[in-house]
């Protein structure tokens, strides 16, 4: 009947119009940055990491710099959200937490993903024995509250930068565990591992060259959503007195340190909680467009 | 069906048993000393010399090796009893009585509150899809998942209970003395506990259903003509809601133990504070029995869920 109109394909004329191929990452690019929201998660971390590098050249004031003739002032032109207990600038405190928070955030999920892939792979591919032991062990981590956890290794540790990170590390492995163990279940069943077997390649190759490629897209989900959650764990670990303490410039810390004064000066408590919500929000909504993004089922719709 | 529950059952209690193990491990190796820390709270206590030190620590059994502290420990238990606690003097088991109430009423409430909220909000942004309901509660639900809950604690406390004096700051009336008390008291803390489940439950319910919908079988049913409510109930949600309820029973732990932060925000004397007061104050004893008391529970509530998944899905008994 017509002909066809596409310019891409000439091809016999046929009533249906041939569809254009799409390559992979196009599509990706479409789905991801398809959605608003996405791009305001994007724009979010992109300014967190503008504000945690430049730190030094955007802050008005020494974050650790005392000035006890000016504690608790409320929001003024010098001090845009106020002074705290003593005397430091509040909004200084916060752009310096936000480095803390990246550092934190980053360092834990690496380490949680790190140890947690390597332990879900090796359990999934081996399978035996060693595969029920390791799962098993996760399974006991799982059931424990990750809050819990993560207070008793910091207080078995210390407070101070490091430790948290490994506390914090350590109680978020069984999600990667499990994860990588169910992938690897299931694509140890696929003709390529079986043909890499029988060229006689060994286990451990077939795992790091075949099984873990294969599994990365949902775990690097699951690893920008726990940057999010690693961050609020944080909060609250700083919160509770065990993480950072004062006069370390943390979100969490702030927040616990202006509850007392709520009455007179809420902004003490109120913004650095809301920079937490902001900084999670931005990571949830970026795992959730690769989400999207990366399913191969949704093939890109929403 | 009851082989699998057998293998549970003493998979759970392997667990239970690793678990005491690491954390009677992690609680002894942590640095300082518990006696150091209970002589030191009180300027007015008379044992400052070097042997009552040492009788205090004999009293509590921690100059002998590990291994036998932990026999010892184990002993007890087994026999029902759970130790002293350093620090405050009282039974571990008195304590323990004392905050498993509070937490269980707390959080028992914010679950029940938060998933069935939650998997009906998350039902109808599937069913409204792309519409304003589903715009509105996804974004509502994405704010819910970032939201410290300390933080929406201080918020609520600042605008509800300072500036409108709607309802109070803080603090924790027993149901059995003052019922409605304790619910007006409770308003506040549930909110807060439940933000996070609730948006989660929407997202994942949501997302599940979703699925659901696409399948050959949902578009069987509207072919033949069914009406959107047979549709929903009876087909989609049956097999939606799997996922859904695995995650609801996964929560269930977190009802043990996990509101450290909102008991600390409203002053509330449950389990989570118990453990961070006990962190504190190094009290081995009162963070031993605790550690047993939950991780048997969540323990059993694993248990529970699990076998009532076996039976939902038929798919996992054989497995």
């Amino acid at each position: 009947m017509s002909k066809t109109e596409s310019s891409a394909t000439p091809g016999p004329s046929q009533s249906v119009q041939p569809r254009r191929q799409i390559s992979g990452f196009k599509r990706f690019r479409k789905v991801f940055f398809g959605r608003p929201v996405v791009l305001v998660g994007i724009t979010i971390i992109f300014i967190l990491a503008i504000m945690a590098i430049f730190s030094a050249w955007i802050a008005p004031y020494d974050p650790y710099e005392q000035n006890l003739g000016r504690i608790l002032e409320g929001p003024s032109r010098d001090h845009l959200v106020g002074t705290d207990t003593l005397g430091r600038d509040v909004l200084s405190r916060i752009i310096y937490g936000s480095r803390t928070s990246i550092i934190i955030g980053f360092m834990a999920v690496s380490i949680a993903a790190l140890i947690g892939m390597s332990l879900g792979l090796v359990a999934g591919y081996m399978g035996g024995i060693i595969g029920m032991i390791i799962m098993r062990l996760i399974d006991a981590m799982m059931n424990f509250p990750m809050i819990l956890l993560a207070l008793l290794m910091a207080a078995l540790l210390g407070g101070g930068m490091t430790n948290i990170i490994v506390a914090l590390g350590i109680s978020s492995i069984p999600p990667y565990a499990r994860l990588m163990f169910g992938q690897a279940v299931s694509i140890r069943e696929n003709d390529y591992v079986l043909a890499a077997r029988s060229l006689r390649a060994s286990n451990i190759r077939i795992m790091l060259r075949h099984v873990a490629p294969n599994a990365f897209p949902p775990l690097i989900v699951m690893m920008t959503m726990q940057i999010g959650g690693t961050i609020l764990a944080e909060a609250g670990l700083s919160f509770l007195g065990v993480g950072i303490k004062p006069p370390g410039a943390a979100w969490g810390a702030m927040v616990s340190e202006g509850y007392r004064y709520l009455l007179t000066n809420p902004e003490l408590s109120i913004a650095p909680g809301f920079c937490i919500m902001l900084v999670v929000f931005g990571y949830n909504m970026v795992g959730d467009g690769l989400r999207d993004a990366l399913d191969p089922r949704l093939r890109g719709t929403l | 069906m009851t082989t699998y529950i057998y293998r549970r059952l003493i998979q759970s209690f392997i667990v239970i048993i690793l678990t005491t193990m690491i954390l009677f491990l992690i609680v002894r190796l942590m640095p300082g000393d518990p006696i150091l820390l209970y002589v030191s709270q009180d300027e007015y206590t008379r044992i400052t010399s070097l042997d009552e030190i040492q009788a205090l620590r004999h009293q509590f059994g921690l100059d002998a090796p590990l291994m036998v502290q932990y026999g010892r420990w184990i002993w007890g238990v087994l026999h029902g009893d759970l130790g002293k606690s350093i620090f405050w003097g009282t039974t571990v088991w008195q304590e323990l009585k004392r905050a498993m109430p509070v937490s269980l009423f707390v959080g028992f409430g914010a679950w029940i509150f938060s998933h069935s909220i939650g998997i009906v909000l998350g039902v109808i942004t599937a069913v409204r899809r792309g519409k304003w309901e589903d715009t509105l509660l996804t974004t509502l639900a994405n704010l819910g998942i970032t939201i410290p809950n300390f933080w929406a604690g201080i918020l609520l406390i600042y605008l509800f209970g300072l500036h409108l004096g709607w309802f109070p700051i803080q603090g924790w009336v027993p149901p059995w003395k003052d019922f409605w008390g304790c619910i007006y008291h409770m308003i506040l803390p549930w909110m807060c506990i439940a933000v996070f489940p609730m948006g989660g439950g929407i997202r994942q319910t949501r997302s599940s259903i979703l699925e659901v919908i696409r399948q050959d079988y949902v578009r069987t049913a509207w072919a033949k003509g069914l009406s959107e409510r047979r549709v929903i109930f009876f087909h989609v949600l049956k097999n939606g809601l799997i996922p859904v309820v695995t995650l609801t029973g996964m929560s269930v732990p977190q009802i043990f133990g996990g509101q450290v932060l909102i008991e600390t925000v409203f002053n509330i004397p449950g389990m989570g504070r118990l453990a961070t007061d006990a962190v504190f104050a190094q009290d081995y004893s009162i963070m031993q029995g605790l550690s047993l008391m939950m991780c048997t529970l969540v323990v059993f509530t694993n248990l529970l869920v699990d076998i009532s998944y076996g039976w939902l899905d038929p798919r996992v008994r054989y497995s």
